[in-house]
């Protein structure tokens, strides 16, 4: 369906043009995944396979006393039983996934409870059976007697004085040390102070200071996590899953199980969504274990269920936000106190929301408090720019009040103090070229921002800002002698990064997108390359695909000037021709050199690796929105009419798969902002564990999302910035910003559902 | 392991003899949109025999003519009734129903008989029913008997069904002229949800005077809700804003909600007021256009 308007609906503001990349071309796994053909993680068979069934607890906090597998044992057809006493002591390190890091304790009790359980779904056994019936009549035969224990669902809960305490170990680490020997939920408490809060404080003229709340939510991709293992008798561990990491899947289930990297082998299905979600790994060293204990390979599928009680969804949160300005808009002073659930175990993505949240300002003076504390809810798992949307709901929404106070349009104010290349952020890094001032001022050019509202209408506006973290990636590239190659890499594909990977490939080389085949493969084929998270992808990979194609480039002008039997340095490759400087005659394409590659020295093949940076290089991706809703006074419900969405993206290499990650981070953004949430009973249950109650948007309750790509160049060749999760900053505070304008009601809690509205609704008359 | 076996009988005294037999282990199975989901849920531990209605004529006939009526077989599913044109004039409180639940595919299987005999309080065909003075025709091991659908539901999830006993269809009188009807729900998302609240609503209209009006309200009490005070108190008034607020009020006071992760006590109340006096307004609208 296309709707014709007076305005481009999917913008583009160039940097510069190439013959390849910018274009759109159909993707390369594109005919399997609409045929039906892509096999996902369940899709996985072999002979023999058994079928899993994880038990989990019913108790959101207990010890565990003892558990009996002997019934579930003595069951025909069930071949084998596994709890945490089947798994070896594991190191005191960490497992780094990227865009989080967990202790392989954690990690291994989170797998299996040992002695405690710390959350309603947390697994406790598991059985493999000749089929899926078997195995769930034999989780139900195994007697495990708790201890309950009171739980805590909220870190307002958690950091009281007398709190039932999750883990008798933790004791804070107060900034930078343990300063009270006493078991508490809090498992750090950090700081960061630029310039002088109170003297910034003391110059403004108008000061805004609210606090907020948000609840759980969850990723919601459609595929639920299933993992496959066989574990060979020469000791070799195989797994298939989906995954958003081979690597880091085989690494973490390599330190579960005690085993070098080199015993496992991680092949990565296709993924049906993970956003974060499926970077760490719950199933695959369960899998290995019944497999180990029955010599049979062995299959585990989480129900829906299980997916949203017992796999990682983000937090919700505690904060505080206080912004001071003078009256000519200039911001003087801007802190916060950010407390975020982690869930079971230590590790919120409250460090990533300290350094976003005020990002997007250049400003003096700022202290920022982060709190990581551990509720009795599954532990949080990377979700999207992790950290970053709480927090632009809580910032974005104070600016929205302050451009009000101030008598200012909000995009202005923003525009004055919009952070540029050279701010310090409170945290301290200092930005290299970033595109916030550019995306403010598409905003303000949209003739979204113009146009007129309608009755029970309101419109609002906020930017969010995400990194790029960069990491190791490898790739191989091999010439055919057809004239296309083929490209090797191990990043797993979730949003279009086939495509984007081989274009940057081919763009180098000088031939058509379609001319490369593009395959991720397993653990075994390629060199290590980090998870397909922090919207490294199409940066560091591609950045690795570019030097792949660059080391094949100067290796088939070595080729030609054999051929020619010239100097190396007298030939140039442009646009896919070699031509030798000094003879116009002396030429030829890259099929015809690829057609002679074997009798003129055998297979050309080119290889890179990099490790491109930390968290932060290239700058990152500032995304801001544009939002009209539509609020029903009488109940409270939110149609949202019209959205734009804006980011810099660098470079767009394919601009399909950029608007589609931008639409649907937004789209998560609406979800969580509106309906989404964990509905906790008293006891610790979550209500609505399905897709039905659990309310994400379908297609009916969105707009078109409108799309406007900003391109300020990054450092990657390209100018390449990712694009994967920036874009789900803003919604929440967009929406929340827009429903104020609608209704004059400031909504300080997620989510913002018809019911919610309506009691603040009442609150105020 | 559970064991289900499924059977396909080709009446309706077959069926009621194997459910006779049964002794509450059996299931109807009409379009399974309910059941399916809850056998595979292990929502009845005791269901060992699951018995199909779609092989029996009666359970899946639509008959209507414009003085008798029209009786639904209790298997029909919701496209069936939206894609006839006759009932879609006579019947719009249906067709709102019909139209709403679930999605499209869910609207391929799932029946009226089956929402009515799952009685849950949200089912959202049964103020539609309500509104349109439906009534369940019954057959069971000592024959036939016929309920009045606002007294068909006895609990959250259970009704007047006794042993042996079965739903063969639904019949509804013949609409007069001035009659209007209406089905509105109130979901947070635009579809795919569970009622937080619904009102189905008909009214007589004679001129701009209402001469009589039903109202059933949906979600806010252990059943479906008739609220026959309704009626009764605003017959022979205007049909106008206040007379609608009066009715809005009195829906309010009647309903007993809960408060779960749908909605609270205070919100659900507030929306039966808000849906009966949008619903009553659709009515009215429908009903001049049958004058
Ligand atoms: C995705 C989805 C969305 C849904 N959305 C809605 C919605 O928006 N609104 C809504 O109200 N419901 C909704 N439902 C629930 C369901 O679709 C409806 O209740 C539907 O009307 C049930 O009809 P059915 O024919 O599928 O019943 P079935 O599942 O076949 O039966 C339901 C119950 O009635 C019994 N039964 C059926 N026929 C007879 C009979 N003749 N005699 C005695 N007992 C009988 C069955 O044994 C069972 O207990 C939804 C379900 C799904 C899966």
């Amino acid at each position: 369906m296309t709707t014709t308007t007076d305005y481009e609906r999917n913008m583009i503001l160039s940097s510069q043009e190439y013959n390849v990349v910018g274009t759109r071309p159909i993707r390369h796994d594109g005919a399997d995944k609409v045929t039906g053909r892509a096999l996902y993680g369940a899709d996985f068979d072999t002979a023999g396979l058994l079928h899993g069934k994880v038990l989990r607890s019913p108790h959101a906090h207990a010890n565990i006393v003892s558990i009996d597998t002997s019934a579930a044992e003595a069951l025909p057809g069930v071949m084998a039983v596994v709890t945490f006493a089947d798994f070896p002591q594991v190191s005191d390190g960490t497992v780094d996934f990227g865009e989080e890091i967990t202790t392989v304790h954690d990690l291994q009790s989170n797998i299996l409870a040992r002695h405690k359980v710390l959350y309603k779904g947390h697994a406790v056994a598991a059985v493999a059976a000749t089929n899926a019936h078997i195995a769930e009549e034999a989780v139900k035969l195994i007697d495990v007697e708790y201890e309950t224990l009171p739980s805590v669902m909220t870190v307002q809960d958690a950091m009281v004085d007398g709190a039932p305490i999750l883990h008798e170990s933790m004791r804070t680490n107060e900034l930078g040390a343990t300063v009270d020997d006493k078991p508490s939920n809090v498992a750090q408490h950090f700081q960061h102070v630029k310039g002088d809060i109170d003297a910034g404080f003391g110059e403004a003229d108008v000061i805004v200071e609210r606090e907020f709340n948000t609840v759980t939510v969850h990723q919601g991709y459609i595929e639920p996590h299933a993992a496959s293992a066989f574990w060979n008798t020469d000791g070799r561990l195989h797994i298939w899953c989906s995954t958003q990491g081979a690597f880091p899947a085989r690494d973490a289930t390599a330190e579960v199980l005690r085993l070098p990297v080199s015993q496992v082998r991680v092949t990565p299905m296709e993924i049906g969504g993970g956003f974060g979600g499926k970077i760490p790994v719950y199933l695959e060293p369960v899998a290995a274990m019944l497999s180990k204990k029955s010599g049979r390979a062995v299959k585990l599928v989480m129900s829906r269920a299980d997916v949203f009680e017992a796999s990682g969804p983000t937090c919700g949160s505690n904060m505080k936000v206080k912004i001071g300005a003078k009256h000519d808009g200039t911001i003087t002073a801007m802190q916060s106190y950010l407390a975020f659930e982690a869930g079971a175990y230590a590790g919120s993505p409250v460090g990533a929301g300290a350094q976003c949240v005020f990002a997007a300002y250049d400003v003096e003076n700022a202290v920022i408090d982060g709190y990581d504390v551990v509720v009795n809810k599954p532990k949080t798992a990377a979700y999207r720019a992790p950290g970053a949307p709480n927090a632009a709901f809580a910032c974005e929404q104070a600016v929205d009040e302050l451009a009000i106070k101030l008598g200012m349009d909000p995009i202005d104010l923003r525009l004055k103090n919009a952070s540029v290349e050279g701010t310090r952020r409170p945290d301290g890094t200092v930005f290299p070229r970033i595109g916030c001032v550019e995306v403010l001022e598409a905003m303000k050019n949209h003739p979204h921002y113009s146009a007129p509202l309608g009755e029970n209408q309101g419109r609002g506006v906020a930017i969010g800002y995400w990194f790029n973290v960069g990491f190791e990636s490898a790739v191989n590239i091999a010439v055919n002698a057809d004239g296309t190659i083929t490209l090797v890499e191990g990043s797993t594909d979730i949003g279009g990064s086939r495509a984007s990977i081989a274009m940057q490939a081919a763009e180098v080389l000088g031939i058509p997108a379609e001319s490369v085949r593009p395959s991720v493969v397993d653990t075994d084929s390629v060199g290590f390359t980090a998870v397909t998270g922090g919207s490294r992808t199409t940066y560091a990979t591609g950045w690795a695909a570019y030097d792949a194609a660059m080391d094949v480039k100067q290796k088939m002008i070595e080729r030609a000037a054999t051929i020619w039997d010239v100097d190396v340095d007298s030939i140039e490759m442009e646009n896919g021709v070699l031509q030798s400087a000094s003879d116009p005659e002396l030429n030829m394409s890259f099929s015809d050199l690829a057609a002679q590659m074997g009798g003129t020295g055998g297979p050309i093949v080119g290889t890179a690796s990099r490790n491109a940076g930390g968290m932060g290089v290239g700058g990152g991706s500032f995304a801001g929105n544009i939002v009209d809703v539509e609020v029903d006074p009488a109940t409270g419900k939110t149609e949202v009419a019209r959205f734009t969405v804006v980011q810099d993206a660098g470079k767009a290499i394919h601009p399909s798969y950029v608007e589609g990650q931008m639409q649907g981070g937004s789209v998560q953004g609406i979800g969580w902002a509106l309906n989404e949430e964990y509905y906790m009973t008293d006891d610790g249950t979550m209500a609505n564990s399905t897709l039905l109650d659990y309310r994400m948007p379908t297609s009916l309750d969105l707009p078109m999302i409108d799309t406007v790509i900003v391109e300020v160049p990054s450092d990657h060749p390209f100018g390449v910035r990712g694009v994967g999760e920036a874009n789900i900053v803003p919604p929440t505070p967009a929406i929340a910003n827009a429903i104020h304008s609608a209704t004059n009601i400031r909504m300080e809690r997620l989510p913002m559902s018809p019911v919610a509205i309506m009691e603040e609704t009442w609150k105020q008359s | 392991m559970h064991w289900i076996d499924f059977t396909s009988p080709h009446s309706v005294r077959e069926a009621v003899e194997l459910l006779n037999d049964a002794n509450g282990s059996a299931r109807v199975l009409a379009g399974g949109t309910d059941l399916l989901v809850q056998l595979r849920g292990g929502r009845f531990d005791d269901v060992n025999l699951v018995v199909d209605g779609k092989n029996i004529p009666e359970l899946n006939e639509i008959t209507y003519d414009p003085e008798g009526g029209l009786t639904l077989g209790a298997a029909v599913p919701c496209y069936r009734i939206y894609g006839n044109a006759a009932i879609s004039r006579a019947y719009p409180g249906l067709i709102d129903s019909a139209s709403l639940i679930g999605g499209t595919q869910i609207q391929g299987r799932a029946s009226f008989g089956g929402n009515l005999c799952n009685s849950t309080p949200s089912g959202d065909s049964i103020p539609a029913m309500i509104a349109h003075s439906a009534v369940a025709n019954i057959e069971g091991p000592d024959g036939h008997r016929h309920v009045a659908v606002e007294d068909f539901c006895t609990g959250p999830g259970s009704n007047v069904l006794g042993r042996g006993e079965m739903l063969v269809s639904i019949s509804f009188p013949a609409p007069t002229s001035g009659f209007g009807a209406n089905y509105m729900r109130f979901i947070p998302r635009n579809e795919m949800d569970i009622a937080v609240a619904g009102a189905g609503t008909s009214v007589v209209l004679d001129g701009d005077t209402i001469k009589s009006a039903r109202v059933a309200l949906a979600a806010v009490a252990p059943t479906p809700l008739y609220v026959s005070a309704i009626g009764d108190a605003i017959a022979g008034k205007p049909a106008n804003d206040d007379t609608l607020a009066e009715a809005g009020q009195m829906a309010k006071d009647a309903a007993t909600p809960i408060t779960d992760m749908r909605g609270t006590i205070e919100y659900r109340k507030h929306l039966c007021d808000v849906l009966t006096r949008r619903s009553l307004q659709i009515a009215i609208d429908r009903a001049k256009e049958n004058a």
